[in-house]
Order: structure tokens, then C-alpha cells, then sequence
């Protein structure tokens, strides 16, 4: 090795080194003000591997500002949810009571979210999600402490509806697990999409094996197949229906449903599929090609949506406490300075609406195979421009 | 598609699962009746064999060969268990069992994660067994699940001979008709208890593995099929590989045709709902043995 590398290599190092000092090791009587983040999710069972996407973009957001947001050293404290709403309010009341955590990434799913949101607004705790959007916040229970760095739940099915109308499309078959998300993703591409519904399907949560409904889906010869499949769901059914041959005749449309982590275990069978997203790996701004090297080259896989989002909540957070100075004590100026949404998205355009959900743009992307082989989502169309959340009308923000 | 054409490929894909099910539940009731002994960690066996089966084919590069280094990978894992620890529990009462054995799900779930990760692993379809055959005038369906009908009926032939006209078969029978006189007549019922656990777990391994390319291989992935072979193993009768033969089948196309037929509550919870009215009639499910 020659020496400038070993040099630099040591550097590195050494930075690493006195960067984990600084975000594990901060006493808290330490003389600056420093920055307590909690991050909640399911960090154990079958969606752990979600948790850690989202940790870890949130890391990076981190790390890239030198271990500092605004300027503030920060610790980050992760707490296991289970997935379960009385572990994650558990969780919350814990970061609250004990850490004394300004801010709380997550939880990350719609239940978990809902059963802590209130919890926080009342702490005056600054909680944004990397993940869920669910309609009740967007609506009647938007607060002013929190804040959607992803979605609200509907869009993306809302502007596939849109997209398949405009396309042509007549006849659609539509599936979803029988869950709370699975009826709402459903009904958000029913409002958007007025052709003909042949088929709606709501399966069972424990359910693996998806060849009976695709028979039927067979038997029904509609003109596209619309799921929303999150995480095992995806993969099962995405191989399922990718085996059956079925699509070839039938495209398979999906939001929220397959990314890149879930490729490699779907296979071949993927390549040929649409979802709708706000970010892709390919998403062309210099912000997003900034942020795609950092992460591979600190993780070594490549991101996903949500780690993206999980990023750019870093980033708001670190612009909005810059303005601020750093002041933690006076809420009502640094939700101020959040709204501005003052930063660089890795999805380009992004602006907060009045209910602090996102306004921005929705592409169509295929899953195809890159040059080296590998399995990638592509991004093929624009499909909306400055999009926004469906509920914005029912929220009457608080004043903080 | 014509409606007989939708029904007969309906009954293929239930008599499908049902074999799937038989692969865990055969294992599971032999273990049942023979020692008397629940065993909540059957699961792990099945998720065991499927992670072995995808490491194996980055190794040798075949399907087949994985699929033995799995069977065998998972029976060994199952020897070792029996013969450190679980042995030891089978004079403990079922509660303690259930217990240590739930315990034992999480336990082999964080190793899982240790040494595979937490994202799902890949495991294909081998390309002799990819893409779709004509079954009736055009009518399709996947080569690969006809390849899984075929294994599962071939090990329930095999399980029949091996237990109807065996010697160890016998054993096997009179250990789970009654332990005591079985082994007051020279039968060395620890050595039959430690290859029978080893054995019920390489099934579950193959069950695995027939099941990663068509469904997800990560972590937690045995737990939902454990509940479904519970349910098989009540339903057939503790101890009774006839009756969890007959049971998986009926609960493949009860659960497939109540999926496709009823509203999506009621769909999900059929089998349940039967279980619940077969047991009303027939508590002691389809075939017990004398217990």
C-alpha cells in the first residue's frame, strides 16, 4: 500500500474513531447544548431489515455533517418497537422520560405511528416519519410537532390510479393484504382511477402461497394487475406471479410494494414490473447522486426509498436547527424553520404542505437489468409534478 | 379459462399446500405421539433447511445437491438439539416444553440473522423446473409446483413403507401406541426418539426448500406454516402420519377454495372454523393412537 493511502486510510480511521467518541460518548453535562435523536422501529423480526434501512440513512444524514445537526453534536439512541403499539409507545415514553430526546425519527409503521403520535405532540417532542404517512395525521390529527419526510400512504397508489387512466387502461384487478394500509392503499388508487375494478382482493396476513388468486386473476383476463404488497408480501407474490407466466399478458403495477433490497430475493421474475415512487436510485439531482456514493461506499448495499427519506429528515433537521442557531428551547421558531424545508431532497423538488406532509413529484419505475447484470429499478416516466395529500383540507394545524 | 378448468387447477394448488404441510406436520406428530412432546421449534427447522439449501447453491451450484446438503445440514441440527437439550425435556410438563421450545424459535432466529442477515436471502427456481407445462387444453401451471406435488407424495409413500413394513417403522408404532411396554420389549426407545427428531427435521428442512422459491427466505419464515401444521396435527390425530396425510390435504383445499370463495374475514379463519367443528365431533382427530 503506498504510503498517502496508508496515510489517508489511517485518517479515516482515526476520524471514524473520534466521530463514534462524539456520538456515543458525549457526557450529557457536556458544556454545548447537544442533540438527543430517538429512532423507533421494528428493529427485530421479520421487518428488522426495514428498521435498519431507515436507521442507517438517518446515520449517514448524520455522519456527513461531521456527526453535528445545526451544529449541535448528536446522539442517536435506537429503540426496538416489535412492531407492536404498546411496545413502541413504551419506547416513547422511555426516549421522552429517561433519554430527554428532542427528537424522534419513526415509528415506522401506520399502527406503531398512531399509537405514539399523540404521546409526542403533548411532550413537544419535534417527531418526524421516515416511513408511514397515515390519513388521520395528514388530517383531522395534524400536529404541528410532526412531520412526513415520505409520504402520505394514498399518494402513490392515488397517482398510479391517475397514470393507468391516462394510459388507456380499462380493466384492472386489484390486491392488497386485509389490513387497515391494505384497504386505504386500495381506496386511494380507487379514487384516482375510474375504469372498471374486475377484481379486489383482500388476503389473509398470514397468508404465503398466492396461486388460488392467481387463478382467478387468470380466469378474470384483466388489462393490468395493481398490488400493494409491502415487504414478504411483495416477494411472495411478485415470484408467484412472475412464475405463472401470467406477466407477460398481465403488467404488474405496484407502490410501497418492491424496492431494491427485496430484488435479489424476488429474481428474474421482477424484471418487467412498474411501482410509483418519489425517489429512485437513478433520481437525476446532484443531491441524490451525493447521497447514492455516500451510502454504498458507508453500507456497502444500495439504498432504499426509505433510507432516502430517513436521509433527507437528517438533512431538514440540520438546515432548520442552522437557522435557528441551534436554539432547542424555542419550538415555535424551529417548526418554523422546518416548514421552510430550507434543504437539499434527494428527490429534487420538495416542499412541505400546511399539514407538514410532502409535496412532490411521483415517477414510474420498471425493474430492469443494469449492464453489470444486476437487478435495478428504472425510472421510465414522470407521472406527477408537485403532488400533494389528499387530506390537506381536513387539517386545521395548532399553533404549537 | 372454463369454471371445471379454474376448479381442477384450484384443487391442484390446495392439494399442493397440503402437501407442503404434510413435509412439516409428518414430523411434528411423530414427534407428538412417539415422545410425547411439543416441539414449538419445528418452525426453525423448516426455515433452517432453506437457508442451508440457498448458501448450498452458491457452493455447488445445483438445486438437487442442495437440496440433500439441506436435508442433511437440517437433520443434524435436529440431532444435536435432541441430543443436547431437548432430551432432556421430555419428562418436563407440556407447558415447560412450550416454553423452552418458543424460547428455542428465537434463539435459532437470531443465529439465522447472525449468519445470513436480516434481508431476505435469494433461492431460484432451477431452470430444469422454470416455466409452465400444458395440463389441460390450455390450461398452464408451473412445472415447479407440479415438482412439489410430486416430492411430497413421494415422501408420503416412502413415510408409508418405511412405518407399515419396517422394522424400524415398527418400533416407530409401538413406541407411539405405548413408550413403556415398547421399551420393556427391547426396543432402544432413546435411539429411536433421537433418529426419528432428526429425521422429522430433515423433512421440515425439504419442506424448506421446496418452499424458498416460491416464497420468502429470511427470518421468522417457519412460524407461520408451524401454526398451519399444528393445526394439521390436531386434525389428523397426535402420533398418526395417516391422519396428517389425509388432514394436510383436506386443509390445503379447505384453506385454498374457503380463500377464493368467501369474503376475505371469513377466508382467512376457514381453516380454524374447521378445525374447530371437526374437533366438536371428533376430538381425538382423524386417526389417534392409543393414547
Amino acid at each position: 500500500m503506498p504510503r498517502s493511502n496508508k496515510i489517508s486510510a489511517i485518517g479515516t480511521v482515526a476520524s471514524i474513531a473520534a466521530a463514534a467518541a462524539l456520538a456515543f460518548t458525549a457526557p450529557a453535562t457536556a458544556q454545548n447544548r447537544e442533540l438527543k435523536i430517538g429512532v423507533v422501529g421494528p428493529f427485530s423480526g421479520p421487518s428488522a431489515g426495514a428498521a435498519q434501512q431507515v436507521l442507517d440513512g438517518f446515520m449517514l444524514g448524520v455522519e456527513i455533517n461531521g456527526s453535528k445537526l445545526g451544529g449541535l453534536p448528536t446522539t442517536v439512541i435506537r429503540e426496538d418497537d416489535q412492531l407492536k403499539p404498546d411496545v413502541a409507545l413504551q419506547a416513547v415514553n422511555k426516549l421522552i422520560e429517561r433519554d430527554k430526546v428532542d427528537v424522534i425519527i419513526g415509528p415506522q409503521y401506520s399502527n406503531t405511528l398512531l399509537a405514539t403520535q399523540r404521546t409526542m405532540t403533548e411532550a413537544k417532542i419535534i417527531n418526524i416519519s421516515a416511513v408511514a404517512g397515515p390519513s388521520q395525521i395528514a388530517g383531522k390529527q395534524c400536529s404541528p410537532y410532526f412531520f412526513s419526510a415520505s409520504f402520505q400512504n394514498d399518494e402513490a397508489h392515488e397517482v398510479m390510479g391517475l397514470y393507468l387512466q391516462k394510459k388507456g387502461v380499462k380493466r384492472v384487478y386489484l390486491l392488497a393484504p386485509n389490513y387497515p394500509a391494505g384497504r386505504d392503499t386500495l381506496n386511494g388508487f380507487k379514487r384516482t382511477f375510474k375504469g372498471e375494478i374486475v377484481g379486489e382482493v383482500y388476503t389473509g396476513l398470514s397468508q404465503l402461497d398466492f396461486a388460488a388468486e392467481i387463478a382467478q386473476i387468470k380466469r378474470a383476463k384483466p388489462d393490468a394487475v395493481y398490488v400493494f404488497y409491502p415487504a414478504t408480501f411483495g416477494i411472495n407474490f411478485t415470484k408467484q406471479y412472475g412464475q405463472s407466466g401470467l406477466i407477460k399478458d398481465i403488467p404488474l403495477y405496484s407502490a410501497s410494494s418492491i424496492d431494491e433490497s427485496s430484488l435479489p430475493a424476488i429474481g428474474d421474475v421482477a424484471i418487467g414490473t412498474f411501482q410509483s415512487t418519489s425517489w429512485n436510485f437513478d433520481t437525476n439531482v446532484p443531491a441524490n447522486k451525493a447521497f447514492t456514493d455516500a451510502f454504498v461506499k458507508r453500507f456497502n448495499y444500495r439504498p432504499t426509498f426509505i433510507s432516502a427519506y430517513a436521509f433527507d429528515a437528517a438533512q431538514m433537521l440540520n438546515a432548520a436547527l442552522t437557522t435557528v442557531k441551534g436554539n432547542l428551547a424555542d419550538k415555535p421558531a424551529l417548526i418554523a424553520a422546518i416548514e421552510k424545508a430550507d434543504f437539499k431532497s434527494v428527490r429534487g423538488k420538495f416542499k412541505f404542505n400546511t399539514n407538514h406532509f410532502p409535496i412532490q413529484n411521483y415517477d414510474l419505475v420498471e425493474v430492469v437489468k443494469d449492464s453489470s447484470g444486476k437487478l435495478v429499478q428504472k425510472t421510465v416516466a414522470t407521472m406527477q409534478t408537485d403532488y400533494t395529500n389528499a387530506y390537506v383540507a381536513d387539517c386545521k394545524m395548532p399553533k404549537p | 379459462m372454463s369454471t371445471l378448468a379454474l376448479i381442477i387447477v384450484q384443487l391442484m394448488n390446495g392439494i399442493q399446500l397440503g402437501v407442503m404441510l404434510f413435509l412439516m406436520a409428518s414430523g411434528l406428530t411423530l414427534v407428538f405421539g412417539l415422545m410425547n412432546f411439543i416441539n414449538l421449534a419445528h418452525g426453525s427447522f423448516y426455515m433452517i433447511g432453506a437457508f442451508i439449501a440457498s448458501s448450498a447453491v452458491l457452493w455447488t451450484g445445483g438445486f438437487p445437491s442442495a437440496l440433500v446438503i439441506a436435508m442433511l445440514g437440517t437433520g443434524l441440527v435436529g440431532l444435536a438439539l435432541e441430543l443436547g437439550l431437548l432430551r432432556h425435556l421430555y419428562r418436563k410438563s407440556h407447558l415447560q416444553q412450550v416454553l423452552i421450545t418458543f424460547g428455542l424459535i428465537l434463539v435459532l432466529n437470531e443465529l439465522a440473522r447472525i449468519i445470513w442477515g436480516a434481508l431476505p436471502v435469494a433461492l431460484r427456481i432451477p431452470d430444469f423446473l422454470s416455466g409452465s407445462v400444458e395440463i389441460m387444453s390450455g390450461e398452464t401451471y408451473p412445472v415447479y409446483r407440479l415438482a412439489i406435488l410430486a416430492v411430497g407424495l413421494l415422501v408420503a409413500l416412502v413415510l408409508y413403507f418405511i412405518i407399515n413394513h419396517t422394522r424400524a417403522g415398527m418400533w416407530v408404532r409401538a413406541g407411539a401406541s405405548d413408550r413403556v411396554i415398547a421399551s420393556a420389549m427391547g426396543v432402544n426407545v432413546g435411539l429411536v426418539f433421537s433418529l426419528l427428531f432428526a429425521f422429522g427435521a430433515a423433512l421440515a428442512g425439504l419442506a424448506g426448500v421446496m418452499a424458498g422459491p416460491i416464497l420468502t427466505v429470511q427470518v421468522g419464515m417457519g412460524e407461520p406454516i408451524l401454526i398451519l401444521s399444528l393445526v394439521v396435527t390436531v386434525i389428523g390425530g397426535i402420533g398418526s402420519v395417516r391422519g396428517a396425510f389425509i388432514a394436510s390435504l383436506l386443509v390445503g383445499i379447505v384453506d385454498t377454495f374457503g380463500r377464493v370463495l368467501l369474503p376475505p374475514a371469513l377466508g382467512s379463519m376457514i381453516i380454524f372454523v374447521f378445525m374447530a367443528i371437526f374437533l366438536a365431533y371428533r376430538p381425538q382427530g382423524l386417526f389417534a393412537t392409543g393414547r
